[in-house]
């Protein structure tokens, strides 16, 4: 699995409620959700993101509530992955559950800026940064936690296993 | 080596006799619970996949509390959805509308969990029934509808952090200036990816109530669940609350943490985060001249009896500052029942507050008391994040509700101990 794309660039602590406000959550339809993702954060974001794009940041990313409405909304407004120094636990297993890919990576945020093209391996945890000519090493996911992206999500591995 | 309390929890609840630290297992449920927020997206997920029936209609819980009683048509709805599945399923503990309460205080007084299980809640409050010895911890939808299909979830075995409670609290001081105090301390990723283990002599001088709310907030400091040792006061809790059966689970002496904390009840002064990160934490006596606009006194980490009790000492025949909205929301039927009986809700209306049906409501920004641009609220909840309670602009003051009442008084952040 890879992606590519143009990287957004957010600091610490991007809690769940900027992600998708809780405003918002009378509805799970991904389509409605992704149109007020990162919206008390940065307002633009929705009209300026593209297929393919990236999310970059810093510690414990989607801190916060449970909601799996802040991956689901990610992926739907077509983020490819979130790459970020850590993340918060429930964010990180909901993106793996679902199938969303994100990388913990420190050196990378540490690099890579606004507007960077970043190009990332998912198999081998290698993030290229295009526009710098760097490269960072993420740790791939373990085994199991690989298995689960293939199966595209939780319920899909388990169906497959029964 | 040996184990701390959740280590040897979840190796039970695995078949397994040892666990280690970052091991991945596959642990049996005790409960599986969701709310009207995350059980509509938990239920397509099983539909989707094909499950026809849960693994055990009594260790499945639907608490319709976010948006409910239904706030607009959308919610109306996803309550519809749930409530649709939780009749269809049999569900044994779906509670509606007049027997519902805020999940996280309703599933403990339901009895539902005892120490020793293994339980996990699409809500990220689910840490809260650590407070009774249990490994309790927050998940997202398809962990939901994964472990109401098969009874299991997977995780990651936790390091922990040891928080040695000693000392006595002073008067107007609480679980919540403990718990606000400890994620001012170690920071809001303090705990990520860890349990917060609690003991010490200092568990002596803290209430279930207190050590609802502690653990409540375990989830702020980043933490996976918080976990409190088995006391004579938790099993006067469970015996008054619960038939099931409960193993009490010890720490090994030689259990290895990855930080001990000693923490002195005593020092500790009443405290508020303010906004908008709950690790932004000042004393009482360092937050200065704070006018406020609001006031909310409830939630999952605040609305339990002894919280309303705390509140109404110090509302008591006097009145709420003009144009501070004072919002109260017991967190259950019962404690609503509980108030009245005891006369709080008489001494709240009379000081100029109003009381709420249990609701989430306000603590995430729902509805019942929503903030506008550029204004304040002082609240008993537990997060303060940036558009939280109402518009991006607005700021949210976290407290006890001894602060919460105090600061209704006088319009701005007030020390309990100067108005009472
Ligand atoms: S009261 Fe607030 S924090 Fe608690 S479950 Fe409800 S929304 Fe979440």
């Amino acid at each position: 699995m890879r992606a590519k794309g143009k990287v957004f660039k957010y600091g610490n602590n991007v809690d769940t409620d900027v992600i998708i406000p809780a405003r918002y959550l009378n509805t799970s339809d991904p389509a409605e959700l992704a149109k007020h993702c990162m919206e008390d954060i940065d307002s633009s974001f929705v009209e300026k993101v593209e297929p393919g794009d990236i999310i970059v940041a810093g510690k414990n990313f989607g801190c916060g509530s449970s909601r799996e409405h802040a991956p689901i909304a990610i992926k739907a407004a077509g983020v490819s992955c979130v790459i970020a120094t850590t993340f918060a636990r429930i964010f990180y297993r909901n993106s793996i559950n679902i199938g969303f890919p994100i990388l913990e990576c420190a050196e990378a945020v540490e690099n890579i800026d606004a507007g960077d093209i970043v190009q990332v391996d998912f198999g081998t945890g290698t993030i290229y940064n295009e526009t710098k000519g760097q490269k960072y090493q993420a740790q791939p996911f373990p085994d199991f936690m690989q298995e689960i992206m293939v199966a595209d999500g939780l319920i899909n591995y388990i169906k497959q296993k029964a | 080596m040996g184990m701390t309390m959740t280590q040897k929890i979840l190796a039970a609840h695995a078949g397994l006799d040892k666990v280690e630290v970052g091991q991945l297992i596959q642990a049996n449920l005790d409960l599986v619970l969701g709310n009207d927020i995350t059980s509509p997206v938990a239920i397509k997920e099983f539909n989707k996949a094909g499950f026809t029936e849960v693994f055990d209609k009594s260790k499945v819980a639907i608490v319709p509390d976010h948006f409910t009683p239904n706030k607009d048509i959308k919610s109306a709805e996803q309550c519809r959805f749930i409530r649709e599945f939780a009749y269809d399923k049999d569900i044994e503990n779906y509670f509606e509308v007049g027997e519902m309460g805020i999940e996280h205080a309703l599933i403990p007084e339901k009895g539902l969990v005892v120490p020793g299980d293994v339980v996990i809640g699409a809500d990220s409050h689910t840490c809260t029934y650590g407070a009774l010895g249990a490994f309790s911890t927050g998940i997202g939808s398809t962990d939901m509808a994964a472990g109401m299909a098969t009874g299991q979830a997977w995780f990651r075995v936790p390091a922990a952090i040891k928080f040695v409670l000693t000392g006595k609290p002073s008067e107007w001081v609480s679980g919540k200036d403990i718990i606000l105090h400890i994620i001012g301390l170690i920071g809001v990723d303090g705990a990520l990816y860890k349990s917060m283990e609690f003991v010490g002599d200092g568990l002596q001088y803290l209430s279930m109530d207190d050590r609802f709310t502690m653990a409540n907030m375990a989830i702020e400091a980043g933490a996976k669940n918080g976990i409190f040792l088995v006391d004579e006061k938790t099993l006067e809790y469970v015996k008054a609350h619960s038939t099931k059966e409960y193993v009490i689970y010890e720490p090994d002496e030689d259990a290895e943490y990855h930080q001990v904390i000693e923490i002195d009840l005593a020092s500790i002064r009443p405290t508020v985060s303010f906004p908008h990160l709950p690790d932004n934490t000042r004393t009482i006596d360092e937050v200065g001249d704070i006018k406020i606009d609001q006031v909310v006194i409830g939630s999952c980490t605040n609305g339990r009896i002894s919280d309303l009790r705390a509140a109404a000492e110090i509302l008591k025949g006097r009145k709420v500052a003009k144009g501070v909205r004072t919002i109260i929301f017991p967190a259950t039927q019962n404690i609503y029942l509980q108030a009245l009986r005891e006369g709080l809700i008489e001494i709240f209306i009379e000081a100029g507050a109003i009381v709420s049906t249990p609701t989430c409501g306000p603590c995430l920004g729902g509805h019942m008391g929503i903030l506008a641009k550029g204004e304040r609220a002082v609240a008993t909840t537990n997060r303060n994040f940036v558009g939280r309670m109402g518009h991006e602009e607005s700021e949210v003051y976290l407290a006890s509700p001894a602060v919460a009442a105090a600061s209704a008084l006088t319009g701005k952040i007030s020390n309990p101990e100067e108005v009472a």
